[in-house]
């Protein structure tokens, strides 16, 4: 297993660089927020990071919720499969 | 020259020639036909409408306008490209099934009345089934059986409520039907099975992953994308779909976070997408409408794009599960960069194709004052990002190194993938000429200072959330599974339901039946008939005659006695 190069994506250093230029790109982004100012449908659209928070808070509820759904709803990988299994249904 | 022959017969006509070709000659012609059938398009002057008589009814099999044109052109691309993609592949039926499919999805866009409609609506079900069966595995046959079942349902539906308006209208123009008449809400359950609609919407991901490499890439251009026309040209405006569309982009979100098959996944993002383009046709305003059908071009593009790179993996590897993957990215560099495009697309990233249409629609979402649809339409696009933007090519080319020893894609494949991604770009650079194109005039601007601004946030603290969840190992793993969605019901609990119930009714109405046999054969021949083999035993005997014949006196005394003393 260990014959393939470790390769950029393996690279922690690569990692860590990332995830400082997101911070970075983020902070970025929220002090633009004046700049972001329009027409507005909805009184929340004007409120300072709505839509940083949206993005964050929805992309970890949706983590949090697929595990709990996984819960409710993850089967064997055969879980259908194995009905045919016995052959009497085969084409 | 030739207007009476509806764009896509050439298509299907030469799909349906193809396997007379041999071999090399066969390949060229598939590169030609598309390019043939474009120009024929190209060549029927705008707004042209042929119609004959049949019988009392006037059938008008080529209408062209702005909406059929739109669809005519994004549905050529496609089978272009997607030709180009599956050039490698020498199976007869699946070049055959690929082309009639496309050729019959282009001809029902050009419908201009129902049963013209119904009949390339039959025709795409027929010539797309094949290209699921072509993977030859027992998972594929029946996953294509099911498939096939309900797209008839949608079929049979539709026909029906052709009648019903027919009858109720006098007309079998397809222009706007709308709930309100007659026919229209069988109408609208054959379009919504075709177009996914929550409940109705599992046959799209139980069938496209077990599809083959190629078929998956047609798959995902046609079907899905004809019922969305057919809902925008018969059903704008109707406000219940706003609430369907929106339901349906949030939904498949947490089926497409922890689904293993990767192209199962692609499967519930389709749907989630087709959900922002329901949404668009409930709002039904020029702005909302434009967004429909320019996100619905755009989609195409860069969900074929998502199901090549996918398709590459499951060629080179023989899997696309993503607990099986991991480190492709170092064997399949151009493969990777094109997934990426492809997932920057569907993201809607400022440059990218995704971001200069589905901002139409979530603007019209916006003007239309619908909070509650404004701020699901927002949450899935987090979830977008999610299971395509980031999921896809992450734990398609990322992720743990599993030693996997493969080759990039064949070039043709690569090709492909380039010119697709190209285009997606194409598109987020240049959206104008995408906008000069749609049906109503464009005054919309996406590149403005605020939406750029606000998009990129919810975008990168999307982003932002998913580094530091990976960072503190909470992503969700990969784990060899299969999440049930509604099609348990009919792919488990029905056969259940029928295996306890009805095999037992059969033995109880068995059982009921031996037991009147033998009082029958008692009655009859005075002994029980014998249970292996079936003869009567032996006939009347004198003296059971006789004993039989003297109860039957002294009933006869006990009632008459009872008659008279009473």
């Amino acid at each position: 297993m260990n014959e393939t190069p470790k390769g950029w994506g393996e690279d922690p250093r690569v990692g860590n660089w990332l995830f400082r230029a997101l911070i970075v790109v983020c902070v970025v982004l929220l002090l633009l927020t004046p700049l972001a100012h329009h027409e507005v449908h909805f009184a929340w659209e004007d409120w300072f990071g709505f839509f940083a928070a949206m993005g964050f808070v929805a992309y970890a509820f949706i983590v949090f919720a697929g595990k709990a759904v996984r819960k409710v709803l993850m089967r064997d990988e055969d879980y259908y499969d194995r009905d045919f299994d016995a052959g009497q249904d085969e084409p | 020259m030739m207007n009476w022959l509806p764009p896509g017969a050439i298509l299907i006509l030469g799909g349906l020639l193809l396997p007379l070709v041999p071999g090399r000659a066969r390949a060229a012609a598939m590169f030609a036909l598309p390019v043939l059938s474009f120009l024929h398009l190209l060549g029927l002057p705008a707004e042209t409408l042929v119609q004959f008589t049949f019988f009392d009814y006037t059938l008008s099999p080529v209408r062209v306008d702005r909406l059929s044109f739109l669809f005519g052109v994004i549905f050529h691309l496609a089978a272009f490209l997607g030709v180009i993609y599956s050039l490698h592949v020498a199976d007869r039926v699946q070049q055959t099934a690929a082309l009639t499919y496309a050729g019959s999805a282009i001809a029902g866009a050009f419908a201009g009345d129902l049963i013209t409609l119904f009949v390339f609506w039959e025709f795409t079900t027929v010539a797309s089934v094949f290209l699921i069966w072509s993977r030859r595995t027992p998972q594929a046959f029946r996953a294509g059986m099911r498939y096939l079942i309900v797209q008839v349902g949608s079929g049979v539906l539709l026909l029906a409520g052709i009648l019903l308006y027919l009858r109720g209208t006098g007309s079998l123009d397809f222009g706007h039907i709308g709930l309100e008449s007659a026919g229209g809400l069988p109408i609208l359950l054959a379009f919504g099975i075709k177009a996914a609609f929550p409940f109705l919407h599992n046959w799209l991901q139980d069938a496209y992953p077990e599809a083959t490499v190629t078929g998956t890439v047609f798959l995902s251009a046609f079907t899905t994308k004809l019922a969305i026309y057919a809902l925008a040209r018969g059903f704008a405006g109707t406000e219940i779909l706003i609430y369907i569309g929106a339901a349906m982009t949030v939904f498949p979100v947490f089926f497409a976070v922890i689904e293993n098959d990767l192209r199962r996944v692609l499967a519930y993002s389709l749907n989630n997408q087709l959900g922002f383009m329901v949404c668009g046709i409930g709002i039904g305003t020029e702005l909302a409408l434009n967004g429909t059908v320019s996100h619905a071009f755009a989609h195409i593009l860069y969900k074929a794009l998502l199901f090549m790179s996918m398709g590459a993996i499951l060629q080179q590897v023989g899997t696309v599960k993503a607990s099986e993957l991991g480190g492709l990215y170092k064997s399949m560099p151009w493969s990777t960069t094109f997934c990426i495009i492809g997932a920057l697309s569907i993201s809607a990233f400022p440059l990218f194709s995704g971001f200069v249409t589905k901002s139409m629609v979530m603007t019209a979402a916006g003007e239309g004052h619908y909070a509650i649809t404004s701020i699901a339409l927002l949450f899935a696009s987090a979830g977008v990002l999610h299971h395509s933007g980031i999921r896809i090519p992450f734990h398609g080319f990322f992720g743990p190194d599993r030693g996997l020893k493969v080759r990039e894609a064949p070039m043709n494949m690569l090709i492909a993938m380039g010119a697709t991604a190209a285009l997606c770009i194409g598109i987020g650079v240049f959206p104008g000429l995408l906008y000069n194109i749609l049906p109503f005039p464009v005054d919309y601007h996406p590149y403005t200072a605020p939406h750029v601004i606000t998009q990129a946030q919810l975008l990168f603290f999307a982003l932002l959330a998913f580094a530091i969840l990976k960072r503190m190992d909470l992503e969700p793993h990969d784990l060899p599974s299969v999440i049930v969605d509604f099609d348990w019901v009919y792919r488990k609990f029905l056969p259940r339901l029928w295996q306890a119930t009805v095999p037992p009714l059969f033995t109880l109405a068995g059982r009921m039946w031996s037991f009147v046999d033998r009082w029958l054969g008692i009655l009859l021949y005075g002994t029980a008939v014998d249970d292996d083999t079936r003869k009567p035993p032996r006939p009347w005997q004198t003296n059971t005659v006789f004993l039989m014949a003297v109860l039957a006196l002294l009933i006869y005394l006990i009632i008459d006695y009872w008659r008279t003393a009473g």
